[in-house]
């Protein structure tokens, strides 16, 4: 699958495109298909995102999203060093997911 | 220290100003991204993995405790409560949103701090040695020349768009405790025949993919005349630069491809039109900013004795405490590299914690070093257990300078958009593995420094151990350098051989280490083994 992540512009947090707004939850990523410039170029005039791009990613048997380079799955769950810091502070195997 | 004057202030709260409305129309959409992004790199704001990231200037990584303490409240108020000292003396925070940056850049400005110049095609923050004005075995205090470097490479027209960055550092000793030959213009203060200052000027250094150590150009020039050699040397890169070449537009690749011989040829004969500019310092001005830089009051009749009963201070100040030129006071160095910690992360407690020392034991003086730790350069002896109290209480108290654990890393695939891997694990694994202080200590001085990709903020091209994290096929992998240093003996580290995962490099350093302790003779340290018998034994070690 093809999923759109970027920034917010405002607080730059990392978000991800859900088909009609942007989650910080890589799971809320939706399947773009090969729509995803023409929706960035909508997304970046709307000044809602920075530095948007279009990745691969697919999903887990659980039905998560998981993209396919280790950069966007560190993105999508924060630094592995600070579990603390990261989307699942609770989880302390969460960095394994990155890897 | 250097105290800003109103033109000073005026300039800084004027770049705030512009900040703060060109932020708003970016917010707004009356910019686009591409218009955005320079402007916001002139300020130091970046965009990395997670959020922006804010890198703020620290002058020759000189701070006073009014400083550090706003850099807390930074960290708290705007932060997630830390920041991170990098590898240029400067600090680094992670988690900073778009719409709040003009407001930090206003606190900043209140404590004579700011952001420019600390990104893009720019002079960047010049440094140098973070014992500076302290040293005993400095020629002069190195920082007002840096200052004065500062004050004429901020904002000047000629150096706004250049190539590429450029880096400078300044050094007064025979010891290079800065890595001054892996700058861009590298200056070591030396004193002529007849008493006079003047530089040795060291041209063309610099790490990356293309690593290249400086080479001398002068023996000397004299001190007044450093503006128009420096302006020569920028002259001669702006003509020639590689400015369709982003690969190429660094001055080393220049000096490299025209070779030393001729680049110092044109550098000098542009020197000698340059000159006729008096673009230079009048000596009224040197004295001016030197003023600024006046040695605190040190008391005299101090005691040279430290009590050492106390066995855990005695290790401390065995590692951690360097000699300082006035008697009775020592130089005591705060480690930001705990095992199993972030080298150079500090909490805004912490930060002012060592803001209340600096306060109340070193003049008001804080540094911080290229090597991620801070110092605190005026401590009287009698005060160090004092001080080595608190820095317990407050977590900084590690002995570990210069020894395996105290790891130089960039922060990597965990926070850096550029990076192609993780530095901090693997720094990490390594200070859990060598945990032990004992075996430390039986070590001795080893460096070890981690970059996440070849861009090399962690400098492993100078380590002694270096690691370069690379992509492998969507897989993190780790080379092994070994032998490169940053010191007066300045060296580039070379490739072991094949890469490792992150267990595998963690394995590699320590069968490297363990060789070095098999064959070393006495006294030596690793890299002078390494030195002295070459890459073939070590390799035969880590790859069996």
């Amino acid at each position: 699958m093809k999923i759109i992540t970027g920034n917010d512009l405002r607080t730059g947090a990392v978000i991800w495109w859900t088909g009609q707004d942007w989650s910080v939850h890589v799971e809320d990523a939706a399947d773009v298909g090969d729509h995803g410039e023409q929706i960035l170029a909508v997304e970046d005039a709307a000044c809602r995102v920075n530095g948007g791009y279009v990745i691969e990613a697919v999903k887990d048997a659980d039905g998560g999203v998981r993209p396919a380079h280790i950069k966007d799955r560190v993105r999508a769950l924060g630094p592995t060093v600070r579990p603390d810091l990261t989307l699942k502070p609770a989880d302390p195997n969460a960095g394994n997911w990155v890897i | 220290m250097y105290r800003y004057d109103k033109y000073d202030q005026a300039m800084v709260d004027a770049r705030v100003a512009d900040f703060r409305d060109q932020t708003r129309r970016r917010i707004a959409g009356l910019m686009t991204d591409d218009q955005f992004k320079p402007l916001r790199l002139k300020n130091g704001l970046y965009l990395q993995l997670h959020a922006y990231m804010l890198r703020v200037a620290i002058p020759y990584g000189t701070l006073n405790s009014r400083q550090m303490r706003k850099l807390a409240h930074i960290a708290r108020t705007y932060d997630r409560g830390y920041g991170h000292f990098t590898t240029r003396q400067n600090i680094q925070y992670n988690w900073i949103k778009l719409e709040q940056a003009p407001d930090i850049l206003a606190e900043l400005a209140t404590v004579e701090m700011h952001a420019i110049q600390t990104s893009g095609e720019s002079i960047r923050n010049v440094s140098a040695d973070h014992y500076a004005g302290a040293a005993a075995d400095e020629v002069i205090d190195p920082r007002p020349w840096a200052e004065m470097l500062r004050q004429m490479t901020t904002f000047m027209p000629e150096f706004s768009y250049l190539p590429r960055k450029f880096k400078i550092c300044v050094i007064a000793s025979d010891e290079d405790r800065a890595a001054m030959r892996w700058h861009d213009f590298g200056l070591r203060i030396v004193r002529n025949g007849a008493g006079e200052i003047g530089f040795e000027v060291y041209p063309g250094g610099g790490m990356g993919r293309t690593p290249f150590i400086a080479y001398k150009a002068r023996d000397f020039l004299p001190a007044n005349q450093i503006f128009s050699y420096l302006q020569a040397v920028l002259r001669v890169w702006n003509r020639h630069a590689r400015r369709d070449n982003i690969h190429k537009q660094r001055m080393k690749i220049l000096v490299h491809e025209l070779g030393e011989e001729e680049f110092t040829r044109q550098v000098e004969e542009t020197f000698q039109h340059v000159l006729t500019l008096g673009s230079d310092f009048p000596q009224a001005e040197y004295d001016r900013i030197a003023d600024y830089f006046t040695p605190p009051p040190f008391e005299t009749g101090l005691s040279e004795e430290i009590d050492r009963s106390d066995p855990d201070f005695a290790v401390w100040v065995d590692q951690q405490v360097a000699e300082h030129k006035a008697p009775g006071y020592a130089i005591a160095n705060v480690s930001l590299k705990p095992v199993g910690g972030i080298a150079g992360d500090i909490s805004a407690e912490q930060m002012e914690v060592v803001a209340d020392l600096a306060e109340r034991y070193s003049f008001d003086e804080l540094r911080a070093s290229h090597a991620q730790n801070l110092v605190l350069p005026h401590v009287r002896k009698q005060d160090l257990y004092a001080v080595w109290q608190a820095l317990v209480d407050a977590g900084l108290a590690n002995a570990n300078l210069d020894l395996v654990t105290d790891i130089i890393a960039c922060p990597g695939l965990d926070y850096c958009s550029l990076a192609n891997a993780r530095s901090i694990p693997v720094a990490q694994r390594i200070a859990e593995r060598f945990e032990d202080e004992a075996r430390q200590k039986d070590i001795g001085e080893l460096k070890i420094k981690i970059s996440g990709c070849i861009n090399a903020c962690g400098h492993h091209h100078a380590g002694h151990i270096g690691i370069l994290g690379v992509d492998r096929k969507g897989t993190e992998n780790y080379q092994l350098l070994l032998g490169g240093s940053g010191d007066e003996n300045t060296t580039q580290a070379k490739i072991t051989g094949p890469g490792f995962d992150e267990a595998g490099i963690v394995d590699a350093v320590e069968r490297a280490v363990e060789h070095y302790r098999v064959i070393r003779e006495p006294g030596e340290r690793f890299l002078d083994t390494y030195r002295r018998v070459g890459m073939d034994g070590f390799k035969e070690a880590i790859y069996g």
